[in-house]
């Protein structure tokens, strides 16, 4: 293994962990409210979290592609912010791993908060518990394997990201060249050994991670404090 | 579904089968059909080819695009393509070497140009590219295009390869790279004359063509493939390809011929 490898590797892990905290902190509290409102949006608003699940990565990459150029509004406001383009930068991988991952993160989430009843939280307003006391207190310990799970396919879905970066990555060394690109270069220049030792190791990754979670899924018993 | 009886089902089978009758009866008796496995940055030329070809001979072609590797790793692991019209000499010559493509069959049907293509004016030269207002330049992955190879010849050719070197953002094909800048991600790029003179006239932007000397010829060879060693189609439209109607259209679109 020479050295650019690991690079991209290690960029590709540095994506998955950013991607996954930025969904833990956006995505709880969409997560929250789409598992106790009564709202007719709400299926709408599922749907619309489940459609990066279904919709091929060309149609996502391609609408960033237009929406992080220097002279759309969003690309424009992150020059001014930054002074760099969004588009080609780490910062746009992540923009694009949000999105493409979110149904990962919400889904599971929204089932472990729906699975907690109203009736544990209506007993801690009874208690005097204020919404945001009573979601840290009884909520949330309750979903921990909710959040682990939501964690884990976050991070193990970028990992495996491959056509939305491709088509808003540019390929750039420590910036955008993430695992799975470096892969298909490999394969692009006929160098089908290093191709072969890169995926063995992120199939290994991946597999360890997977292993790890339904590891604690299994024995992981809830403590509500 | 119910409303359909036994009696119109069996007048409904007459019916195709009389329209199939009549669709071979019209097709010339030799026509045939080859799959074209066409190099990305050709496709353009490929769509104004195949309809005179198609005319002129009653044969059909199916045409697949592709980056250069990404082509020739299908028909590595048995893709079934008749011809292979590569970007590079390169890679049709690996064929040969594995067995997989006729050794004689290979000739050079179009020579590329490179060019800086930019939405403006200003940004569309060998100056832009060190001024420190031009953030992202945009070419062709020297790792497996063909064009970017020769770009990266060009960037050296220049003395430019240090200096522009962090503002080098690669797409995957020529195609690509050419989307990047045409979306005006990348301020400029650094693509094959072809892609620029494919769109309409009026919304060609602004270029500067680098002149040929700047890098090693982008010879690009066409080769029939093992598969269709015996592929009536495929041998007519190599046929056509080297004559002289076609190589008008070739250089129409920005290569030259040699």
């Amino acid at each position: 293994m020479s050295l650019p490898d690991l690079a991209a590797l290690w960029l590709t892990i540095r994506l998955a962990a950013v991607t996954t905290i930025v969904l833990l902190i956006f995505g709880t509290p969409l997560a929250w409210w789409l598992s106790q409102t009564k709202s007719r949006v709400k299926p709408v608003l599922e749907a619309v979290v489940a459609l990066p699940l279904v919709l091929p990565p060309t149609v996502l990459g391609f609408y960033l592609l237009v929406a992080m150029a220097p002279d759309a509004p969003l690309g424009r406001a992150w020059i001014l912010a930054t002074g760099d383009t969004l588009s080609f930068s780490f910062a746009g991988l992540v923009v694009g791993s949000v999105i493409y991952s979110l149904p990962f993160m919400i889904q599971p989430l929204q089932t472990a908060f729906e699975a907690t009843g109203r009736s544990a939280m209506e007993a801690a307003a009874s208690l005097r518990a204020g919404p945001l006391d009573a979601f840290f207190t009884i909520a949330a310990p309750l979903a921990t394997r909710g959040f682990l799970t939501a964690s884990v396919l976050s991070f193990a879905h970028t990992l495996g990201e491959f056509g939305v970066v491709l088509m808003i990555g540019g390929n750039i060394p420590d910036r955008t060249r993430v695992v799975s690109i470096e892969i298909y270069e490999h394969v692009e220049t006929l160098n089908y050994s290093d191709a072969n030792s890169l995926s063995i190791i992120l199939i290994s990754v991946s597999f360890i991670v997977l292993t790890a979670v339904y590891i604690f899924n299994r024995k992981q018993a809830v403590h509500v404090g | 579904m119910s409303w359909i009886t036994p009696h119109k089902s069996l007048d409904h089978k007459w019916f195709v089968a009389g329209v199939l009758a009549l669709v071979c009866a019209t097709m010339p008796a030799s026509a045939e059909r080859a799959n074209i496995a066409v190099a990305s940055n050709f496709k353009p030329v490929m769509e104004a080819i195949e309809p005179m070809f198609e005319a002129s001979t009653g044969h059909d072609l199916v045409i697949s695009s592709g980056s250069t590797a990404k082509l020739y790793s299908q028909v590595r692991f048995g893709a079934p393509f008749d011809v292979f019209l590569s970007a590079d000499m390169a890679h049709p010559e690996r064929l040969i070497d594995k067995d997989l493509a006729i050794a004689n069959s290979m000739f050079t049907y179009a020579v590329g140009r490179l060019t800086i293509w930019s939405w403006s004016e200003t940004t569309s030269s060998l100056e832009a590219m060190t001024n420190p207002a031009t953030r992202k330049i945009a070419m062709a992955t020297p790792a497996g295009a063909p064009y970017g190879v020769a770009a990266e010849e060009v960037l050296a050719h220049y003395g430019l390869t240090d200096a522009v070197a962090p503002k080098l953002v690669l797409g995957e094909s020529i195609g690509q790279a050419f989307a990047f800048a045409h979306t005006g991600n990348a301020d400029l790029g650094i693509v094959s004359l072809s892609l620029v003179l494919q769109l309409p006239e009026g919304e060609q932007g602004h270029r500067w063509d680098i002149p040929a000397s700047a890098h090693t010829p982008i010879a690009q060879g066409a080769i029939l493939l093992s598969r269709g060693a015996d592929n009536d189609a495929a041998l007519a439209f190599l046929a056509f390809l080297a004559s002289e109607d076609a190589r008008q259209i070739i250089r129409q679109y920005g290569f030259e011929t040699p």
